[in-house]
């Protein structure tokens, strides 16, 4: 009897206390407030139509946000993670062109090129021990003047061919730049891609060794190798992780519009970074989540969509952007503060 | 004793604060005197208030307030893209339109901004297609959605295949081959093209056209258009490595005057020539240190662009005969410039 009472007190106090742990807990308080206030400040904020723009904008971050979130639970960042998406998009685009090959191909050729750079990135990082900061923001600018060299070279102009005509890319385009109409709600197939990637990050940090290995390089790169964590390996995978989805963001942006341009994608690696601190993850690594990381993108999506819906002077579009993005993340480092101190 | 203190110093708070506040006053009203004794019966800010009062009142049109967003391709804080912004705002209070702005220099974020207006059920659309590809998609679901566009700026080759009612602007190719020409009759042998934007498709195809109508060589410099430091370095390097090239063109007016600078630190006698107009330039042009400039017109843009759509809205009115309506280019020398200058001041030219 007493045990029972005591076991029911267990239960309900570590319930409780997880929800209040869980690092994602001050960014959804934060969303549903940037939510409520759009909902007043914009009349068509509240649409159905307008719901799905704002979630395709959310996406198109949030499915970076994934994996760099991760990789700043893994202590680290990537800077080069805007552009990469660029270069992705690129190397499909004129390899399938130039070869005259199908689209398919391409992807695959870019898929594997894309690993590449992620990899070259873990690689450097772990065998010099530099910080990641100079040797992604080294990856960031090579890549800007590879893509813009390349397409230039190549192409004679600075944006690619239009790959429409070509065979796969029909299909293709339905893998990563379809969308599907539920009434008048037009949703963006990256709207799954980015959910898909949110439960997937969130089963592997929160379900498997792997998961263990990046909170662990994270929290302390000597302790976690101490305890055996192999760190080169999972740092290398976490870059790994973000070239991958730079790939699949790169063929979204180039599938949807049949070219790519050669100069686009600098500054987002910022957003991604935004989209995961107000998500809840630490500056300094081992802590945060990839919902977080999603509720982040969602937070920027509304703001940069609903401050268009609610007819501000664009003017003064970035200090709206920035002030929000600020508040967001105090209400988020509040909530937690509470929720410690509550626990 | 502290209990008494505490009040005490309470109230002389108070009274230095009403000392403050009654010296700050005693100045303002000098300085309101001052203003009031010294004012300028022409020009200033009252001036450029009286005239919007004017045009704010000056509602003539009987239609009901119809909405028109325009998303353009431009970066934050470009003074070209401000001045398109003056003509449509003013053909919007002409015409009782309620006119929204947007932009983004990123094409997939140009389209969302155009799918948000779609959202808001707006009257009318003007877009910029600098990279076309990117527009097409949204700019069908505008039609399909029964909202008439109008592009502007660039796009004129794209506009009417994606079904945009009209193009209104200049044709970048046409610009430079006019820029060709006009170099040609000033005799120059060697000019440089300074690109300060990689990858806008419109710079491209100015020196293009240049190259095209010119008699003597042209050369391409790519320079980093968001660090004037930058620029100006690059082109001194360039003109003290060649002495032979006698003619500059930069592409947008900010530049122009970075490459006087540029050339006075090189030593290099070539002219500077430029495309685009604003305040500077038709300063520099009246004083001889810039040879020409070529404008396009960009509050003809704006302007034409909200018009047109009220006109459409209005009349089922169209202009062009299915082709690009071009607002440039028109070769502004020394002679137009001090007749130009006073628009370039207000930010209307």
């Amino acid at each position: 009897m007493t045990e029972a009472t005591a076991d029911e007190r267990l239960v309900r106090r570590s319930l409780s206390r997880g929800l209040l742990a869980r690092p994602e807990l001050g960014s959804v308080v934060g969303a549903l407030a940037v939510l409520l206030f759009f909902s007043f400040a914009a009349d068509s904020f509240l649409q159905a139509s307008s719901l799905g723009t704002v979630l395709y904008a959310s996406s198109t971050i949030g499915i970076m946000a994934v994996p760099v979130a991760l990789l700043m639970i893994g202590g680290e960042f990537d800077l080069s993670a805007g552009v990469m998406v660029t270069t992705s998009a690129l190397v499909s685009s004129m390899f399938s062109y130039q070869m005259t090959a199908n689209v398919w191909v391409g992807v695959g050729v870019s898929l594997l090129v894309t690993l590449a750079i992620g990899f070259f990135n873990g690689f450097v990082l772990t065998r010099t021990k530099l910080p990641s900061f100079i040797i992604t923001l080294g990856t960031f600018l090579m890549l800007t003047g590879l893509n813009l060299g390349f397409t230039k070279l190549i192409s004679g102009t600075v944006s690619t061919k239009s790959i429409s005509d070509m065979e796969g890319f029909d299909s293709a385009r339905a893998v990563f730049a379809s969308h599907l109409t539920i009434g008048s709600v037009d949703l963006q197939i990256t709207i799954v891609w980015w959910l898909a990637l949110v439960a997937v990050a969130t089963w592997v940090l929160l379900r498997t060794r792997a998961g263990n290995w990046v909170f662990a390089v994270g929290g302390g790169a000597e302790a976690a190798r101490a305890v055996g964590v192999p760190v080169a390996r999972t740092k290398i995978g976490l870059y790994m992780a973000v070239a991958l989805c730079a790939w699949i963001s790169g063929q979204h942006l180039l599938l949807s519009f049949d070219v790519v341009q050669s100069g686009e994608g600098v500054g987002n690696e910022l957003l991604y970074i935004i989209a995961a601190v107000i998500g809840g993850c630490l500056m300094t690594g081992g802590y945060g989540s990839a919902i977080g990381s999603a509720v982040g993108a969602f937070i920027f999506g509304m703001t940069s969509k609903g401050i268009v819906y609610a007819q501000w002077n664009p003017d003064w579009f970035k200090f709206f952007l920035g002030a929000m993005l600020l508040l967001a993340t105090l209400l988020n480092h509040w909530v937690r503060k509470r929720a410690e101190a509550a626990a | 004793m502290d209990g008494r203190q505490v009040p005490e110093e309470g109230k002389e708070s108070v009274a230095s604060v009403e000392r403050r506040l009654r010296a700050v006053g005693a100045i303002m009203a000098a300085a309101l005197a001052a203003t009031a004794a010294g004012c300028s019966s022409t020009g200033g800010l009252r001036a450029e208030e009286r005239a919007k009062q004017a045009a704010a009142n000056g509602k003539v049109v009987t239609t009901p307030r119809w909405t028109v967003a325009m998303v353009t391709h431009s970066g934050a804080g470009d003074t070209f893209w401000d001045i398109v912004q003056n003509g449509a705002k003013q053909a919007a209070v002409k015409d009782n339109i309620n006119f929204l702005y947007s932009n983004s220099d990123q094409s997939d974020q140009q389209a969302q901004l155009v799918q948000a207006a779609i959202d808001q059920h707006v009257d009318g659309l003007i877009v910029t297609l600098a990279k076309p590809d990117a527009m097409k998609a949204v700019v069908a679901k505008a039609e399909r959605a029964g909202i008439p566009v109008i592009t502007i700026n660039s796009g004129a080759e794209e506009s009417k295949a994606f079904g945009a009612l009209t193009h209104v602007g200049q044709d970048e190719t046409i610009a430079g081959q006019a820029v060709g020409d006009a170099l040609d009759q000033r005799g120059r042998k060697h000019a440089l093209c300074v690109l300060h934007e990689q990858g806008n498709v419109g710079h491209e195809q100015r020196c293009a056209g240049v190259k095209q109508a010119f008699h003597g060589t042209v050369d391409n410099l790519y320079v980093n258009g968001t660090n004037m430091p930058d620029v100006q370095s690059a082109i001194q390097a360039k003109l003290a490595s060649d002495k032979s090239v006698d003619a500059v063109v930069t592409l947008g007016a900010p530049f122009a005057a970075t490459a006087v600078k540029a050339k006075q630190q090189a030593g290099s006698g070539a002219e500077i020539d430029t495309f685009d107009l604003n305040a500077q330039v038709a300063q520099g042009l009246s004083d001889g240190s810039l040879g020409f400039a070529v404008d396009q017109q960009p509050y003809l843009q704006g302007y034409e662009a909200v018009d047109l759509l009220w006109l459409y809205k209005y009349n089922r009115d169209g202009l062009g005969g299915g082709k690009p309506v071009l607002t440039g280019p028109q070769i502004v020398t020394k002679d137009d410039a001090d007749a130009l200058r006073q628009y370039t001041q207000r930010g209307t030219r």
